[in-house]
């Protein structure tokens, strides 16, 4: 034997998983979801999704070799879902500068001005998001006319199937009262609707959603309570609660947004009370609040309420439970 | 259904590479060295001297004090040296050097009689503790906290049930497993015995399923039997950790801050088990036990019968001699084993296995930022908050550390084998829990 | 032009109210401190280092201006100046402060102790420490792991990369002694910083065979430096070397003599 020993604080093995991996697991659950938009919408989704793409990596890249003049961290991923998961909240028209404009958003301000990869507070995606619709209300809510809303024209001659709108702003001004047979639930189901690139195929974000689980990313608690509380506040509200979580950005945020490593909590209580949180306010806010959407919204809130929750929701310790 | 334990715990690779292999008797070294402090607790006082003869099984050294535990000659010699010698960490401790005498002939033991079934039946509980006593017993999981100490419950515990500890969830370690297969019946004398001492009417061994082997081995040895059961354990680790076993195997968790025979439960390694069986049937003192010699690269691991006291080397030697790429050397498990720098420090009680690492799998990968995963708090088998308590630590807040219940650590490494950031977070947890019980010890002397 | 009067005038009115309340609440609420302590805390350096023994300036400060007398004050970074001018503040006698310095005693650089184990994991001087001896065979010698830099709070100790073993620049250091309670082995020490002192730079209590092995510049305890010193300042104990500062004149004749090279000098320092 040559070479000296190595002493080190046990344990000596370690397992095979790294950020990297649970980074690209959770790029690959978002490509079912990739691949439905771009079906319904056609070419001009991928152009969205590369454009943001390509503007995250690049505003990462750049902050990190200028401003902290440190090793540019691009290859580990999280700058990349970060920028999918933007273009997936953004409608498939928007014009390409405001796209570049919310990845420097989302990747400047949401994630790098904290120091970046595990310091934000907010999801960085969600900051870019929000920033785009408070600036640009109007392109924000423009969808692409040639996409139908998910609700039947022909069975209703009072809503305006043309007019490109979603599904939430139908329901808004019908104050979310649709007759069920007035609803495409088949176009729910596969996303042949309007909305944001990614929040259309349902089915597809749930097949999202098994591969985290099965990749033990991510663990059920968030998305079952996300989901569980939206539908508990929209049969309490009166409201369809189905046709809730099927349409708009809930499935979207509670399977990929919500359940964002760095600014959920750690703890499981924590896990289902924040997830709980953000059913109820996205329920609120679509309700009685003014926009049609409100789960970007609520995600945003609770992400700030998260160090509090970890703080006061603690696991359960060991000799707490059990037989007495 | 299996049983297993609810909160944490992890699913490493199994790594038995030695699972099949016999216990392999090795030769008497000629020369073995006795550590004086090789238990929890007080180091031994020896009672030797330079020159003397001694036959094997000799008493060398006595207990220090109530939490110590007597040594014995291992081999029949002369005593050449009693010096300080470094250890497997490369601290210097006490030991006696014996050097064998070429014309030992057949070496048996001294005052080595056997005692019948019926002499057993007769003695009484004070005579067999004073047998595990006198013989040196000490508990041979790991921890080497003396026997005699456990066999004693405090006043007013009310044991219930004995648990023998044979789930070995440690990777790579095999000699629990291989003992059940070799020496079924002598353990369940054994049990017998720490049954009468306890004066408890249950036992129950805790097995993991991944040893089926030693499962039917152990259920065909108390067939028949109600007060001694054998429970299939689920896989994962740490259940072989006193707590997580009692929760695991009764339900019952350990409250913070309370002695595990809160629970009603006496837990007692399997080896340890079998030690007390030699103790009180054959007066065989502790001077030998299996040893685990194992590595992905070494080229003939197994399971040892070996001298305590024989160097570590002379282990791996029978393993197939230290490959050329080593990197690291364990001292037990891979999970909470040391690794060790002297290899020419001799085997103590409490080393229930030597693990070769090949330098490829010695280091730790690059440390990253952490983001806030949530794992080590999922896997974490006392329900803390790993992330927490490492940052509490590297910024010295030993109040809030405390106040994290940083004390109630076991320090299985759960947390630093999952973190996919590579964090050091046992690291920080042990500097914590090392300045934290510092404070404690400070607080309670003052009082 | 009315708009623009209202608003003006319910400006300054909300001003008025407000500064009104303002002046109230503070009155109120207002806490008297000894006006000293403040005038104290100017002279002091504000760092927080501890080097007083107290939990920081402010603290020190208050002790100043409430003690009944100076001795046993002093503040190591500040010196001689600040302890004159709070002596003036507080109208007591002011006591004499040596200012001081660390050195750190042990020379085993990677050249005269060799590296016989590497070492992996978090750079700190305790949990290494906790785990096993260190890198090298020395059991009382540097770890190398930098706690003490970490420690202190001037920025005046850094790693020598290719000794391994922390060096102090006298320049920053002020002798607040946090890199003594930080280290696990008690290598730094404080001494006079106005004065030549020679130290033994090593702390290996083993015998002479022992610490010959696992360094070249380890102190034996042969002696020789006893018998050389002519003012007996010197003492073996334990296999080891210790000099009696107050004896020791620093004439630097067992610093020739050690045949192990294990004492050093640390120069004068003028400013």
């Amino acid at each position: 034997m040559s070479n000296k020993l190595t002493v080190s604080v046990a344990p000596h093995i370690h397992t095979t998983n790294s950020v990297e991996r649970c980074m690209w697991n959770v790029v690959i659950a978002m490509i079912p979801a990739l691949i439905v938009s771009i079906y319904v919408f056609g070419l001009s989704a991928l152009w969205v999704v590369l454009i943001s793409v390509g503007a995250s990596l690049l505003t990462e890249w750049a902050i990190d070799k200028f401003m902290f003049k440190r090793t540019p961290s691009i290859t580990n991923g999280s700058a990349l879902i970060t920028g999918m998961l933007l273009a997936f909240n953004l409608p498939n028209i928007l014009p390409w500068w405001m796209v570049v404009i919310g990845a420097v958003i989302a990747i400047g301000v949401g994630k790098m001005s904290f120091g970046g990869l595990g310091c934000n507070i907010w999801n960085p995606a969600l900051v870019g998001r929000v920033f785009l619709l408070l600036s640009f209300p109007a392109a924000m809510t423009t969808w692409d006319s040639a996409v139908k809303s998910g609700v039947d024209a022909t069975t209703s001659a009072s809503i305006d199937a043309s007019s490109g709108a979603t599904m939430l702003a139908t329901l808004k001004s019908h104050g979310h009262q649709l007759d069920s047979s007035q609803i495409d639930w088949w176009s729910l189901g596969i996303g042949d609707m309007n909305g944001c690139l990614g929040e259309v195929g349902s089915i597809a974000i749930l097949i999202g959603l098994a591969y985290l689980l099965i990749t033990r990313v991510i663990t059920w608690h968030i998305p079952v309570a996300v989901i569980g509380a939206t539908a508990l506040s929209a049969w309490a509200f009166g409201c369809n609660p189905l046709l809730e979580i099927l349409s708009g950005g809930l499935l979207l945020g509670a399977v990929f947004m919500a359940t964002d490593y760095v600014t959920s909590p750690m703890s499981k209580k924590g896990q289902l009370i924040y997830g709980a949180m953000i059913g109820l306010i996205t329920m609120i806010i679509r309700c009685y609040g003014s926009y049609p959407e409100g789960v970007s919204f609520a995600i945003l809130l609770m992400n700030g309420f998260t160090p509090l929750i970890n703080k006061y929701f603690k696991p359960r310790r060991f000799g707490e439970g059990g037989k007495r | 259904m299996s049983k297993t334990f609810k909160i944490g715990g992890i699913h490493p690779n199994d790594f038995k590479l030695t699972a099949d292999k016999p216990i392999v008797w090795l030769d008497q070294p000629d020369k073995v060295q006795m550590m004086l402090y090789q238990q929890i607790g007080a180091p031994s006082i020896c009672i030797v001297k330079v020159g003397d003869k001694l036959k094997k099984g000799q008493l060398i050294a006595e207990d220090g004090s109530f939490v110590s535990a007597c040594q014995h000659a291992p081999i029949s010699g002369t005593v050449t040296k009693i010096e300080k010698i470094r250890n497997t960490q490369g601290w210097y401790g006490e030991a006696v050097t014996i050097e064998a005498d070429p014309d030992r002939g057949n070496d048996f033991m001294e005052a080595s009689h056997p005692r019948t079934q019926e002499e057993v039946d007769a003695l009484s509980v004070k005579e067999i503790i004073d047998i595990v006593d006198n013989r040196g017993v000490v508990g041979l999981g790991g921890a080497t906290f003396p026997t005699r100490v456990k066999l004693l419950p405090p006043e007013g515990s009310k044991p219930e049930v004995i648990i023998v500890n044979a789930v070995e969830c440690e990777p790579y370690l095999t000699c629990d497993d291989v003992l059940m297969r070799t020496y079924p019946n002598e353990i369940v004398k054994g049990i017998e015995v720490v049954m009468k001492v306890v004066n408890v009417k249950r036992a129950i061994i805790g097995i993991e399923d991944n040893k089926p082997e030693a499962i039917k081995i152990m259920r065909k040895a108390v067939e028949g039997r109600d007060d001694i059961k054998v429970v299939t354990l689920k896989k994962k680790y740490p259940q072989g950790g006193e707590k997580q076993l009692i929760a695991a195997v009764l339900g019952k968790e350990v409250k913070s801050g309370a002695l595990p025979v809160s629970t009603g439960a006496v837990v007692n390694n399997v080896a340890t088990i079998y030690t007390i069986f030699e103790a009180v049937y054959n007066d065989r003192p502790l001077i030998e036990r299996v040893v685990t010699v194992t590595g992905p690269s070494l080229t003939n691991p197994g399971n040892f019968l070996a001298t305590i006291g024989t160097p570590i080397r002379t282990l791996i030697e029978a393993a197939g001699g230290l490959p050329e790429d080593t990197g690291k050397v364990i001292a037990g498990g891979p999970m909470m084993g040391k690794a060790i720098v002297n290899i020419d420090a001799p085997t103590t009680k409490g080393m229930s296995g030597i693990l070769v690492l090949p330098e490829a799998e010695s280091h730790r990968k690059k440390e990253q930022v952490c983001i806030r995963c949530a794992n080590c708090v999922n896997v974490c088998p006392m329900g803390l908050e790993p992330f927490l308590l490492s940052i509490l630590a590297k910024k010295h807040n030993w109040e809030d550390c405390e106040k994290e219940l940083v004390m109630n650590c076991i320090e299985c490494g759960s947390c630093s084998y999952i973190c996919p950031s590579h964090r050091p977070l046992l690291d920080y947890i042990k500097l914590g829990k090392q300045f934290v019980g510092g404070i404690i010890r400070n607080r309670n002397t003052k009082k | 032009m009315n708009v623009v009067l209202i608003t003006i005038a319910v400006t300054t009115v909300i001003g008025l109210i407000a500064a009104v309340v303002l002046y109230f609440v503070a009155k109120k609420f207002h806490v008297h401190e000894d006006p000293r302590i403040a005038e104290i805390e100017e002279l002091l350096p504000g760092a927080n280092c501890g080097g007083c023994g107290r939990s920081g300036c402010h603290d020190f400060a208050v002790a100043c201006a409430t003690a009944s007398s100076l001795e046993g004050l002093s503040c190591p970074v500040g010196g001689q100046t600040a302890m004159n001018g709070i002596a003036k503040i507080v109208g007591l006698a002011s006591s004499s402060v040596s200012p001081k310095v660390a050195i750190i005693r042990c020379n085993g650089t990677c050249e005269n102790r060799p590296h016989t184990s590497h070492y992996e994991g978090v750079g700190s001087c305790a949990i290494e420490g906790a785990l096993y001896e260190g890198e090298t065979d020395c059991i009382y010698g540097c770890l190398g792991g930098g706690d003490c830099v970490a420690a202190c709070p001037y920025d005046a100790m850094s790693l020598d990369e290719e000794t391994g073993l922390p060096v102090v620049d006298y320049s920053k250091c002020v002798g607040c002694g946090k890199c003594v309670a930080a280290c696990p082995r008690h290598i730094p020490e404080l001494v006079k910083r106005h004065e030549t002192m020679v130290y033994v730079a090593c702390g290996n209590r083993d015998k002479g065979a022992l610490a010959t092995k696992v360094c070249s510049v380890s102190c034996i305890g042969c002696g020789k430096c006893v018998r050389t010193c002519q003012h007996n300042a010197i003492k073996v104990t334990d296999f080891l070397a210790r000099i009696d500062r107050d004896v020791c004149v620093a004439c630097g004749e067992c610093i020739v003599a050690c045949p192990r090279h294990s004492i050093l000098c640390k120069p004068k320092i003028e400013m």
